[in-house]
């Protein structure tokens, strides 16, 4: 069965969803993530989407889910990459990613996630730490 | 409106919404509908198709380019015979949910589009034809 990766670097988990996601395959990720962020101590969890598409209501649910999986489980999730058209659907669509974070990149995603665990998640988060 | 071309994606399980999806972009593009046009179009449509699938059992989408005489668009039917919809005023608000989702299916794909018309009879299932102008 495809699957889709779920890599270590560090304190971080880097996930890179690049198949047209269906049902089961977010379940298993959701699955994958939390049993990889307690299996590591994982402080973050950074999630590029930069190769889907779209993102429907599904999809946003499941990256809410992780991201709230996630910090119950003392990981803060960054979701990167998103595509403008993706963006400006998903607004339409009522869906506005609420307590998900987000950044351009995967380099913005992980300066976030480093900063955000080095000053111990204070109010950080629409800034970039001064590289 | 004339039906220039129409073909059907049966919706049976999570795999057949992925299919759907994929046809609609398909010929969004070759309608030459600008990238956020395709998107939007092709959010409503898995949106629709997860619905019949969910919701509705298991269904069918029609895919059909249409002119009503001065421009073309893409018009996608989504058709099962699931439990209906009691109540489609209430189903088209955002937040109402009936299953584990949340609850934009039916109204945020309405935004995604045109024209949207729902019907629903209960026990006999529910059709949900959407249509987006070039």
């Amino acid at each position: 069965m495809e699957k889709i990766p779920v890599l270590r670097m560090g304190p971080l988990l880097l996930i890179t969803i690049q198949v047209d996601m269906h049902d089961k395959l977010a379940l298993q990720l959701q699955d994958d993530v939390t049993h990889r962020i307690t299996e590591h101590g994982s402080t973050g969890v950074l999630i590029d989407i930069s190769s889907l598409e779209i993102v429907d209501s599904f999809i946003g649910r499941m990256l809410a889910n992780i991201a709230a999986m996630s910090r119950v489980l003392g990981a803060d999730t960054v979701v990167v990459g998103m595509q403008p058209a993706v963006a400006i659907t998903l607004v339409e669509l009522g869906m506005s990613l609420p307590g998900v974070r987000t950044a351009l990149s995967v380099e913005a995603g992980m300066e976030l996630l480093l900063g955000t665990v080095a000053e111990d998640a204070n109010g950080t988060d629409n800034e970039r730490s001064e590289a | 409106m004339n039906v220039l071309k129409r073909e059907t994606q049966p919706l049976k399980n999570s795999s057949d919404v992925v299919l759907a999806r994929q046809k609609v972009r398909q010929w969004a593009i070759e309608l030459h509908f600008s990238l956020v046009d395709q998107t939007k179009l092709v959010t409503a449509a898995s949106e629709l198709a997860r619905n019949a699938l969910d919701h509705g059992q298991g269904g069918a989408m029609s895919v059909e380019v249409v002119s009503n005489g001065s421009k073309n668009g893409l018009r996608l039917i989504f058709e099962d015979q699931g439990p209906g919809i009691p109540d489609i005023g209430l189903a088209l608000k955002d937040g109402y949910t009936s299953g584990s989702g949340m609850g934009l299916g039916l109204g945020g794909s309405k935004r995604l589009v045109n024209e949207f018309d729902i019907q629903s009879e209960v026990g006999r299932g529910t059709t949900v034809t959407v249509i987006r102008w070039k």
